[in-house]
């Protein structure tokens, strides 16, 4: 069997993302082949060849592939899908996006956000927020699957993979990029950072994120934070961290003023060591912490950046 | 324009979900339930566009069992015109919903098809962009921001790295992320009126959709749980512990 993982990347640089999810096709079994649509994308194929397990990479290098728009992608990707047992991706935005599209068109279920492959027909799904953990068996000939990055190593880079240039597909010409917003930041990404500070509501304004960043930067920590925060407009929208945003998973995470909803622990509570600071004793962040602080964080957070040296 | 918005009944997002200890399932059995929080959202958008003159009827469909129609119900007192109950007390997975969905789109012809960008109790995040490829049309996933401009709709989605803007073609499929709109609560007096609109009821066989099964599920167990961990006295503390754990230098 054959499994076609379908890069995620911005034309310059192929993400971690990516990395682990070659790791998780490895599992199903059989050679991996992996999908580089883009445009001027050399590098990223490159990348991708590197890659341990991978035999070999696919580049389709078009105009229509700028932007990873949901259309064109399903497109080329059933295009393809005739070669492949199962056809795999992140659950990125971009993944989430035209996968199921992928799947629709070859009309079998999509089994999204595996966090665990038994066999190759069978996986580990979270549902309920993380709350239960669903072990399912495919029936379909052709598998479509996300996988939760969070819960697979990154795949080592001492691959040697040939790259093979594929045609485009047609393109359906529904939906058409017009531009981008992107949050500019030095500091690492949330999806792949080792430590993370995040804020809740308790941090009471955007301005006051810059007593996280401070502590961020001593840490060389990712900037996260709650629906709540997002929601009042302190930070931007890729901040949040949860069901219905970003799952991570780093070494070390860090709740400033956020109570712990289980939206929000559905997001990190895979996290090795998480550190709770707030003021409420009874916040249900605490009964996931390792350490929790019971502190106003006003008090706390500069005295933490100071502690750092 | 005629907008349609389909909507699940699902788990109360308060509530904290029990594993059944014979691993068949989740226990449903006398737990909240509600609209799933996203689908509040679409429906709340497929309104405020009646409201703004753009649409002309607001269609709210769900497929379910006959406890769904309280679902619907919700739908019309935010403002829906009429609903549609497509009676199943089977599991209908993403794909199946979407095929019926099709069934419905044909039939009733909207223009726009708003969605919740997922359900909060499967967590597919899939019905949405089936739908948009059955039908050949453009979807707009994870919609913070919606304007139709005659046959184009401008759309500012949610993505991991910031926002996107996209133009799509009408008729097209949106699905609804968080921050589309804050949902109205539903008036009494509109609650009462929601009483009297019609709810058509049909099966999934009227849409000659035959519910076949593409996964099974095997087992649902509980996820490793977290260990209780101590409170820390201060600051210096919490460094020093951390600095012990490994996880800072
Ligand atoms: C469909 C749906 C999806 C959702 N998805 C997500 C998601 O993906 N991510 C997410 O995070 N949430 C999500 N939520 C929201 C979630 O239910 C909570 O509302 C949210 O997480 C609360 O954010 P918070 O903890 O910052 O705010 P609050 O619950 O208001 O908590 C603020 C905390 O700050 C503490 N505090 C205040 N002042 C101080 C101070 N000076 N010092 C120390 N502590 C202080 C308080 O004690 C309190 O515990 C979702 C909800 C729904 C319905
Ligand atoms: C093998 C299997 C077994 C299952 N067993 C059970 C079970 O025993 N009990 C149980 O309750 N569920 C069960 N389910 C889940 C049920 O079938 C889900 O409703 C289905 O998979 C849809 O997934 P989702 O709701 O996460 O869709 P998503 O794609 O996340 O939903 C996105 C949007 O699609 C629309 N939508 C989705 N479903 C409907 C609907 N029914 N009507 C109208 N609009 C809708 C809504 O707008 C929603 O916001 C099972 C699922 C599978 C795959």
């Amino acid at each position: 069997m054959t499994t076609l993982v379908i890069a995620d990347h911005n034309n310059a640089e192929l993400g971690d993302a990516t990395a682990k999810t070659v790791t998780a096709a490895a599992k199903i079994g059989g050679d991996v082949h992996v999908l580089v649509a883009g445009k001027g994308c050399d590098a990223v194929a490159e990348a991708a060849a590197k890659l341990d397990g991978v035999a070999k990479v696919l580049v389709a290098d078009d105009a229509q592939y700028e932007h990873p728009l949901a259309e064109p992608l399903a497109a080329l990707a059933v295009k393809l899908a005739d070669s492949y047992d199962a056809i795999v991706s992140p659950a990125t935005t971009v993944g989430k996006n035209f996968m199921p599209r992928v799947a629709a068109l070859l009309d079998v279920a999509q089994i999204s956000d595996i966090v665990g492959v038994e066999s190759a027909d069978t996986f580990e799904r979270p549902i309920y927020a993380g709350n239960a953990i669903q072990t399912v068996k495919s029936s379909d000939s052709k598998k479509v699957i996300t996988v939760r990055t969070t819960a697979f190593p990154a795949a080592g880079d001492g691959g040697s993979a040939s790259v093979e240039k594929v045609d485009a597909a047609e393109n359906p010409g529904l939906s058409e990029f017009v531009s981008e917003e992107l949050t500019k930041s030095d500091r690492p990404e949330l999806t792949s950072a080792k430590v993370i500070i995040s804020g809740g509501r308790g941090m009471q304004n955007g301005e006051n994120f810059a007593m996280l960043e401070k502590v961020a930067d001593k840490l060389g920590a990712a900037v996260g934070a709650s629906r709540a925060a997002v929601d009042a407009g302190f930070v931007p929208n890729d901040y949040q961290v949860g069901q219905t945003g970003k799952i991570v998973a780093p070494e070390l995470y860090i709740a400033v003023g956020i109570s712990g909803a289980i939206q929000h622990l559905a997001g990190m509570k895979d996290s090795k060591v998480i550190v709770a600071i707030n003021k409420d004793e009874e916040a249900p962040i605490f009964q996931v912490a390792d350490y929790g602080l019971v502190a106003d964080l006003f008090q706390a957070v500069p005295e933490l950046e100071e502690a750092l040296g | 324009m005629k907008v349609l918005v389909p909507i699940k009944r699902v788990v109360d997002y308060n509530v904290k979900i029990r594993v059944k200890s014979d691993q068949s399932g989740v226990d449903l059995a006398n737990v909240k339930m509600s609209m799933n929080p996203f689908d509040e959202i679409a429906v709340e958008e497929a309104v405020r566009l009646k409201e703004a003159g753009k649409a002309t009827e607001v269609v709210a469909v769900s497929i379910g069992v006959q406890q769904a129609t309280e679902t619907i119900r919700t739908a019309l007192a935010m403002g829906a015109d009429r609903g549609i109950l497509v009676k199943t007390d089977d599991v209908v997975e993403p794909i199946n919903v979407a095929k019926i969905l099709k069934g419905i789109a044909e039939e009733e012809k909207p223009d726009l098809i708003i969605l919740g960008k997922q359900a909060i109790d499967d967590d597919c995040n899939q019905t949405g962009q089936m739908l948009a490829a059955l039908l050949g049309w453009a979807q707009g996933t994870f919609a913070s921001k919606v304007e139709i401009d005659g046959e184009t709709l401008n759309l500012t989605r949610e993505i991991d790295g910031g926002l996107q803007t996209l133009k799509l073609k009408m008729p097209a499929i949106v699905t609804a992320d968080l921050r589309l709109n804050e949902p109205r609560y539903a008036s009494l007096p509109n609650i009462m009126k929601a009483k009297k609109k019609p709810i058509d009821e049909k099966a999934p066989g009227d849409f000659g959709v035959d519910i076949k099964q593409h996964l099974e599920v095997l087992k649902v167990t509980e996820p490793p749980q977290r260990e209780a961990g101590i409170k820390v006295e201060s600051v210096q503390e919490l460094v020093s512990k951390l600095k012990e754990a490994g996880v800072i230098g």
